[in-house]
């Protein structure tokens, strides 16, 4: 348990940011149904409630049928969120099998998987997914799930694979292996721990992946539309000509939460990178040194430089004060 | 090998890998999707159908290698058959009138999304902390926002809410006609802003990320620092010496994103009604037009393909590892 709380207190305040901002969203999932105050999909034949305006009773307002938005984003999250975190710890699991596969067998087997990932790579993805679904005659959660776990590990396994590379010449797996361990050993217990950044930013990545495509799959019309999920309830909107008819409280909740959960798993992402390579983190930018701006990038200053364009008396003046000390003492610590 | 060749070849690979999946996906799938079809648009001709079963499985054509070398020699003279939604006009004539608009907007509003955050990411990356680097964590929300929705709201308040911009088509059909005069350039000029926008908004942040990255990891490098001590200006260790070597694993990037980004635009492409690929392939799907459908995935993998083979031309003009390498072996 220290463990995790020290590697909360050194992750970066964007990946904090994220995690937070990830964890309401798993929160809503969880909780969310329970606090839906109608069922989605009733239909309120109230005359008012037809496209109705945000109230209190209806928090977003209603649908053109008098469905309530409200309950439709609470049931709606969940759904989405399931999606899109199946679909990652699928995807992953595969990308990691294929990466290290890869890289432990090498020869023929390495080069083989590395053109299946590359071209599955280079494919673009989202007319595949489509071509999928729509030969698909029942399209679900589930059929979405598998046809985006399908395509979703390319990405990952390159990575896995150039790292498994570099650690399989490590001394601590050359030694492993010379003492007559067996290589599912040597890869469950030397090398996928030593990959645990790496599968996790590959994780975070591959539920950003899921959400947007999957998002834009339900827009199109590729899944089951009599249940309710965030990109259900935008592609209503749009068939239903939210739009045109000025009904922002039909889309905007639901493409704002997509932003958000989003931007959560970009923030995160960001974080786990400084995580790994401290140079990336944000410094703290210029210092000021006599009066005068400098860059971590600047060359280091020289005091004539700094006090050229004074008057003599005021370098005069200045060499007595404090500030003189500070300009003498070499910047270079601070700087590079 | 050259390196352009042995990119070359890889494509031909990737091409005929989709070519084969494209053939075999309808096969495998559950239900007869030639069934289907039939049922719905009961007035297809003879030779429709025949063209249909040759290109979705079902029906006596011979083994299935033979029916796949038949296919084969369809694909390379882009003979995909009439059209079943718009029958008998044939899917060539569909994707060729699409096709201009889908190329020219993404192609466009993609090059100048990547030369925007290309550049911000170099200040950023070089003025490491300051204002522009402490943006970042806004700009990555930009980045978060699907493409279509950012779509919706500008049609929203651009278009519906303050009348500024058209919102819809690709040209206004009232005043004018297609063709190579100015009032039909303006017109399209017009009603492509906003779709161009919304692509360079979402994806200028991505760029901007890496090439920071990028930009913070060279600086620190030695020759970097060697050209500082010599007392070189700023600028030219900016461009010639840190920028430079930091656009290449960029310039890779764009192509792996490219995919991506063509996946976007397709979409957004829906809410502008913008006359390109993506509304036609919304309108194969939603009539389960799938010749339709089996051919723009083709279409888009080949650009992008197409697309990638280009970057790596770029690549090898940048970099003359690339080439010394050639000449070494």
């Amino acid at each position: 348990m220290s463990t995790l709380a020290n590697l909360w207190r050194n992750l970066p305040l964007k990946a904090k940011i994220g995690a937070a901002l990830f964890g309401f969203f798993v929160l809503v999932a969880i909780i969310g149904p329970e606090f839906s105050p109608y069922d989605p999909s009733y239909a309120n034949p109230d005359p008012n409630l037809l496209m109705g305006h945000p109230s209190a009773q209806h928090l977003l307002g209603t649908t053109q049928t008098g469905q309530d938005i409200f309950s439709q984003m609470l049931i709606g999250i969940r759904l989405t969120m399931e999606l899109a975190l199946l679909v990652g710890v699928i995807a992953t699991a595969l990308s990691v099998l294929v990466g290290v596969t890869s890289a432990f067998l090498g020869g023929v087997w390495d080069e083989v998987l590395s053109v299946v990932t590359n071209v599955f790579l280079v494919i673009p993805a989202l007319p595949l997914l489509i071509l999928l679904l729509g030969y698909l005659p029942q399209k679900g959660q589930w059929s979405t799930i598998i046809v985006l776990s399908a395509l979703g590990w390319p990405w990952g396994a390159r990575v896995v694979r150039a790292q498994t590379l570099m650690i399989r010449n490590r001394d601590f797996v050359a030694a492993a292996r010379e003492s007559g361990e067996k290589s599912w050993r040597i890869i469950t217990l030397d090398i996928i721990p030593n990959e645990i950044s790496l599968i996790a930013a590959s994780f975070v990545n591959t539920v950003l992946y899921a959400i947007g495509t999957s998002v834009a799959l339900a827009f199109v019309g590729l899944t089951n539309l009599n249940s309710w999920s965030l990109g259900t309830i935008l592609y209503w909107s749009q068939s239903q000509q939210a739009l045109q008819l000025g009904a922002w409280w039909w889309f905007v909740p639901p493409g704002l939460a997509v932003a958000l959960i989003g931007t959560s798993l970009v923030l995160l992402n960001t974080g786990i990178d400084e995580l790994g390579s401290p140079r990336l983190r944000a410094s703290r930018g210029a210092a000021k040194i006599a009066g005068r701006r400098i860059w971590p990038t600047d060359p280091t200053p020289v005091l004539a430089q700094l006090t050229a364009g004074r008057g003599r008396l005021a370098v005069f003046l200045h060499s007595f004060s404090r500030g003189s000390l500070l300009d003498e003492t070499p910047a270079g610590g601070e700087l590079l | 090998m050259p390196f352009l060749l042995r990119r070359l070849a890889f494509y031909l690979v990737a091409a005929w890998v989709a070519i084969t999946a494209n053939f075999f996906i309808p096969r495998a799938m559950p239900g007869n999707p030639v069934q289907s079809v039939l049922a719905k648009y009961p007035n297809l001709t003879p030779d429709a159908e025949k063209a249909l079963a040759l290109m979705l499985g079902g029906g006596n054509q011979g083994s299935l290698w033979s029916q796949y070398v038949t296919y084969l020699g369809h694909v390379f003279t882009f003979n995909f058959g009439a059209d079943i939604a718009n029958f008998p006009t044939p899917v060539s004539t569909l994707l060729a009138q699409s096709i201009p608009w889908t190329l020219t907007l993404v192609g466009v509003a993609t090059v100048i999304a990547f030369v925007i955050g290309t550049g911000l990411g170099i200040l950023a990356g070089w003025r490491h902390g300051g204002w522009l680097d402490r943006s970042l964590p806004g700009l990555m929300f930009l980045q978060a926002i699907p493409y279509f929705f950012l779509a919706l709201l500008l049609v929203d308040v651009v278009g519906i809410e303050l009348h500024w911009l058209p919102t819809g088509q690709g040209y206004n059909g009232a005043t004018t006609q297609p063709g190579w005069h100015l009032a039909f350039i303006g017109s399209a000029i017009q009603h492509a802003i906003l779709p161009a926008f919304t692509i360079v908004v979402t994806s200028v942040a991505g760029w901007m990320l890496q090439m920071r990255n990028v930009m913070i990891t060279t600086i620190s490098e030695d020759y970097v620092v060697a050209a500082q001590a010599k007392g070189l200006a700023s600028r030219r260790i900016i461009y010639t010496y840190a920028a430079r070597n930091a656009l290449l694993p960029q310039l890779q990037g764009f192509g792996l994103a490219l995919g991506y980004v063509v996946s976007g635009a397709l979409i957004m492409e829906i809410v502008f009604a913008y006359p390109g690929i993506g509304l036609l392939l919304l309108n194969a799907v939603s009539s389960d037009d799938f010749p339709l459908m089996q051919a723009i995935f083709l279409v888009i993998t080949f650009t992008v393909l197409i697309a990638n083979l280009i970057v790596d031309t770029v690549i090898v003009f940048f970099d003359p590892r690339v080439r010394a390498r050639e000449v070494a072996r």
